[in-house]
């Protein structure tokens, strides 16, 4: 890198999986969920219900463009074309905007579906902590919501007042929630209230003697007093489950875990799935229903 | 399900929250529409096929100024849309 060129220190992993125990031709029904984010998209596949391959990268400009680049990856990986694919859910806020979709649904009904594969149909309470909003939603044991809150109007408890705090630390994005515990003592929390005077705040600590450990920890902290006090709101209850980019930043899902005295059902899968993939099995779901209904009819 | 709309911000929690279980039987054939002077409300498909009342997305990041005419403050002992929903299924947070 030249000393010029700007280290950019929000940039998270992006990542493509494929599984390749399972054999997408063999399948009955391939279906697909494209969540375009207002930070990330999704593509997840599934064959015959099962999760079977996703792609997940930054939301560029222009929304009908990350959501074919973002099926575009699983695709390649798999030799699959968009035509294997039976059926196609767009969600998230780009949702309209996915040239290829059959139907759009909120991203709300995904992440509670997505969270009930992830994490079980044991999930009751998802948070879903995405780039621009934060979500705390109650699903009965089929994953359909049956209560939701969402605070869309702040990027406080978002990924995106994360980004921030990373550029201005200059610390990459992933080693935030591990650096947040290595302090003498946990500090008090910055404001919640609103990420521009979290900086402020960030800024005025560290002039003041502050480790960068120190102001992370108080950010981390800030960022989960917020999303608890959204998510008491509709009540806890177990099983709990966090969905989006911030569920990987352990140094804020320890402390809503402490906050809230519960601990988060732990998954193998990628957080940032869980919309794309809770549309997938919509789309599935769909597809069953119609062929019920084709069956009867005939 | 309970669908809330709206949002928290420092100046407080501003929600307006809809039962939408009990939205779709409703007796009065969605009273709120009318009964909100404003024209806040409108009427969905949701994302289990239920059709429902929703408040429109270009009032959920204002509702406490578009909302508050019909507070104790402007006037109003009892919220219009409270008043029309006779299934209950409207509710404000603050």
């Amino acid at each position: 890198m030249s000393s010029g060129e700007k280290k950019e220190y929000w940039r998270w992993q992006e990542n493509c999986w494929i599984d390749e125990t399972k054999d997408w031709r063999a399948a009955k029904i391939v279906t697909a969920g494209i969540d375009v984010g207002s930070v990330s998209s999704q593509a997840v596949v599934c064959v015959d219900g099962e999760l079977y391959g996703y792609n997940s990268m930054r939301t560029g400009n222009n929304s009908p463009d990350s959501a074919t680049n973002a099926l575009a990856g699983v695709l390649e990986k798999s030799g699959m074309k968009l035509e294997d694919i039976t059926y196609v859910i767009g969600t998230g806020y780009g949702r309209v905007n996915v040239p290829f979709a059959h139907k759009a649904i909120t991203e709300i009904a995904c992440h509670a579906r997505g969270a009930n594969y992830m994490g079980g149909n044991t999930v009751r309470t998802i948070l879903d902590m995405g780039g621009q909003d934060c979500k705390a939603i109650h699903c009965d044991e089929k994953g359909k919501v049956t209560n939701f809150l969402m605070n869309d109007k702040c990027a406080a408890g978002t990924g995106r007042g994360m980004e921030v705090i990373a550029d201005l630390m200059q610390i990459p994005i992933a080693e935030l929630g591990p650096r947040s515990f290595d302090v003498d003592e946990e500090p008090e929390a910055v404001s919640s209230t609103c990420v521009v005077f979290a900086k402020s705040e960030a800024l005025g600590l560290l002039k003041s003697g502050y480790s960068k450990n120190k102001v992370i920890a108080a950010y981390c902290q800030a960022m989960a007093e917020r999303v608890v006090s959204l998510i008491e709101r509709i009540g806890v209850e177990n099983d709990f489950f966090i969905t989006g980019g911030i569920a990987k930043n352990p140094g804020v899902v320890k402390r809503i875990e402490k906050l809230l005295g519960t601990k988060a059902v732990d998954t193998k899968l990628d957080s940032q799935i869980a919309g794309a993939l809770g549309a997938a099995l919509f789309g599935h779901t769909l597809m069953l229903k119609q062929a019920a209904s084709a069956t009867k009819a005939a | 399900m309970i669908a809330n709309y709206g949002y928290k911000d420092g100046s407080g929690e501003f929600y307006i929250s809809i039962d939408t279980d009990k939205c779709t039987s409703c007796p009065v054939e969605h009273a709120c529409l009318t009964g909100c002077p404003k024209g806040m409300f409108e009427i969905i498909t949701d994302d289990y096929d239920d059709v429902v009342a929703a408040v429109k997305q270009s009032f959920r990041r204002s509702l406490a100024f578009d909302c508050s005419d019909c507070k104790p403050v402007g006037g109003y002992t009892s919220l219009p849309c409270t008043t029309a929903c006779t299934p209950g299924a409207i509710k404000h947070s603050w």
